[in-house]
């Protein structure tokens, strides 16, 4: 099953952030920012696909724009996982 | 050296399916930007685009020849007609070009041929898939329609294809390559398999498009076509042309930066070729069309290449937020809004207008139109992978 625990989820982030710049996991920090790690606007969209395939979420574009820090993507992954296992709201 | 009239206009737009409907709607600000609905959108981030509503290729073309042709090939074909017809011109075959602008191609047909290989699992296709799919469908089809046999290629750089185009048409005509062009652009890209793309490029507004004003939220799609007829000056007037401007520079660069971000120095750089080639000073220029596309990245470095270029730059408008915008096609629907603003000595606004933006401190002629006559223009049309191009024209 799919662990969620925040250590889980950040090395799950760092190991797609990796993967989709071509970089070494290790070069990148849970502290690191996207302009340390050279990520530009471009870079970010294609992480921004990467994460939604790998966590099966929909990343608005509003908060798509929020995402240019390790930290900043595990937050907002983890939120878009809870809001997903929460059932909607009956309307 | 020759100069170079445009003598014929016609256009087929969210705005308007000829010249004059297109001119009313610029100035009265009337938006073409409405709910998608040739292509449904559930699921999609947005939901909006500038559809061309209410064409009839059957106006313009007989029921073979529309069969043959995909929706952009149509749409420049009714364009270029309108143009020949308000011209009034005979081509000389030999001493003709037709030079177009489209950077997608047939994508109607494309998404539907897919759609019949993977999803109905067909497996036989129209033969006529291929010709109607090839970007230089619309060139082709315009110079059989005339019979122009001088030089026919169409350019693809996405959103200044074009402007490539008009400028490499108005070169020919001024080096005497050739005497008479049909040139312009035409795009149909809205379809689900461009729109998913689009989406996942984070440009698109969710609402409409807000050039320039600082709650702007990105592009809105478009389609449609555009073409002139341009000739040498000489030859226009010894037939007695109706002259509607002079078309007299064209500049460009590549940024030779990033695939996506534009730099406001290859921008610049563009707008003063433009102005070189047109022998022209930076202070005649008394209305600029703004490439504008309304994201957050283009409109900043638009203006602050506009302020390079210009220690006082001239009032700049985008009419994207009205016509949307029309990839390869979008620079031929602005030199167009271009050309009848110097004509009318009326300046179009940029709709859609809420708040200034302190990063986009210049004139742009917010939500109403101007009556202020320009001597001359510039039409900035900057595209995706940092290729960019400048037409330059004169109020004749």
């Amino acid at each position: 099953m799919e662990s969620t625990s925040e250590t889980d989820l950040l090395s799950r982030v760092i190991r797609v952030v990796a993967k989709s710049q071509h970089m070494d996991a290790s070069a990148i920090k849970p502290e690191s920012t996207f302009a340390e790690l050279g990520i530009d606007s471009l870079d970010g969209l294609q992480i921004l696909f990467a994460l939604e395939e790998e966590f099966g979420v929909s990343i608005p574009d509003d908060a798509g724009k929020e995402f240019n820090s390790i930290a900043r993507v595990s937050g907002g992954i983890q939120m878009l996982l809870k809001a997903k296992s929460e059932p909607a709201p009956a309307s | 050296m020759r100069r170079v009239a445009v003598t014929g206009l016609g256009v087929i737009s969210p705005i308007g399916l000829n010249s004059q409907e297109f001119w009313q709607s610029l100035l009265r600000g009337r938006s073409g930007i409405g709910p998608i609905e040739s292509v449904n959108c559930d699921g999609l981030r947005f939901a909006n685009a500038a559809e061309v509503r209410g064409f009839d290729p059957l106006l313009w073309l007989d029921a073979k020849q529309a069969s043959q042709m995909d929706r952009s090939a149509q749409m420049a074909v009714a364009a270029a007609v309108q143009a020949v017809e308000s011209s009034a011109i005979a081509f000389d075959p030999l001493r003709s070009a037709v030079v177009t602008g489209c950077s997608v191609g047939g994508q109607p047909t494309e998404d539907s041929v897919y759609r019949q290989l993977y999803e109905e699992k067909k497996t036989r296709f129209d033969p006529l898939t291929i010709p109607r799919i090839m970007g230089n469908a619309a060139a082709s089809w315009i110079s059989m329609r005339f019979g122009i046999q001088g030089p026919c290629f169409n350019v693809s750089t996405a959103c200044a294809s074009a402007a490539h185009a008009m400028g490499h048409a108005f070169w020919m005509i001024r080096s005497g390559s050739v005497d008479t062009a049909l040139t312009g652009g035409t795009e149909a890209p809205i379809t689900f398999s461009m729109l998913r793309g689009w989406e996942a490029m984070r440009v698109v507004a969710p609402d409409t498009c807000r050039p320039f004003s600082r709650d702007r939220r990105g592009m809105i799609l478009a389609e449609g076509a555009a073409f002139f007829v341009l000739e040498d000056m000489g030859a226009a007037r010894a037939r007695g042309a109706n002259i509607i401007a002079e078309i007299c520079g064209f500049g460009m660069s590549a940024d030779a930066s990033h695939l996506t971000l534009p730099s406001s120095s290859g921008a610049a750089l563009a707008m003063r070729q433009a102005l070189e080639d047109a022998r022209m000073p930076a202070a005649d220029v008394g209305y600029i069309n703004a490439h504008g596309t309304g994201t957050p990245a283009n409109d900043p470095a638009e203006v602050r290449s506009i302020r390079s270029v210009f220690a006082a730059p001239p009032p700049i408008s985008s009419t994207k937020s009205m016509h949307g915008h029309a990839l390869g096609a979008g620079p031929a629907l602005e030199a167009l809004a271009t050309v009848l603003a110097l004509q009318h000595g009326v300046l179009p606004p940029t709709a859609n207008f809420n708040e200034p933006d302190p990063d986009c401190d210049v004139d742009v002629i917010p939500n109403a139109v101007r009556e202020q006559k320009a001597r001359a223009a510039l039409s900035n049309s900057f595209a995706f992978g940092g290729l960019n191009a400048v037409l330059a024209f004169r109020a004749f």
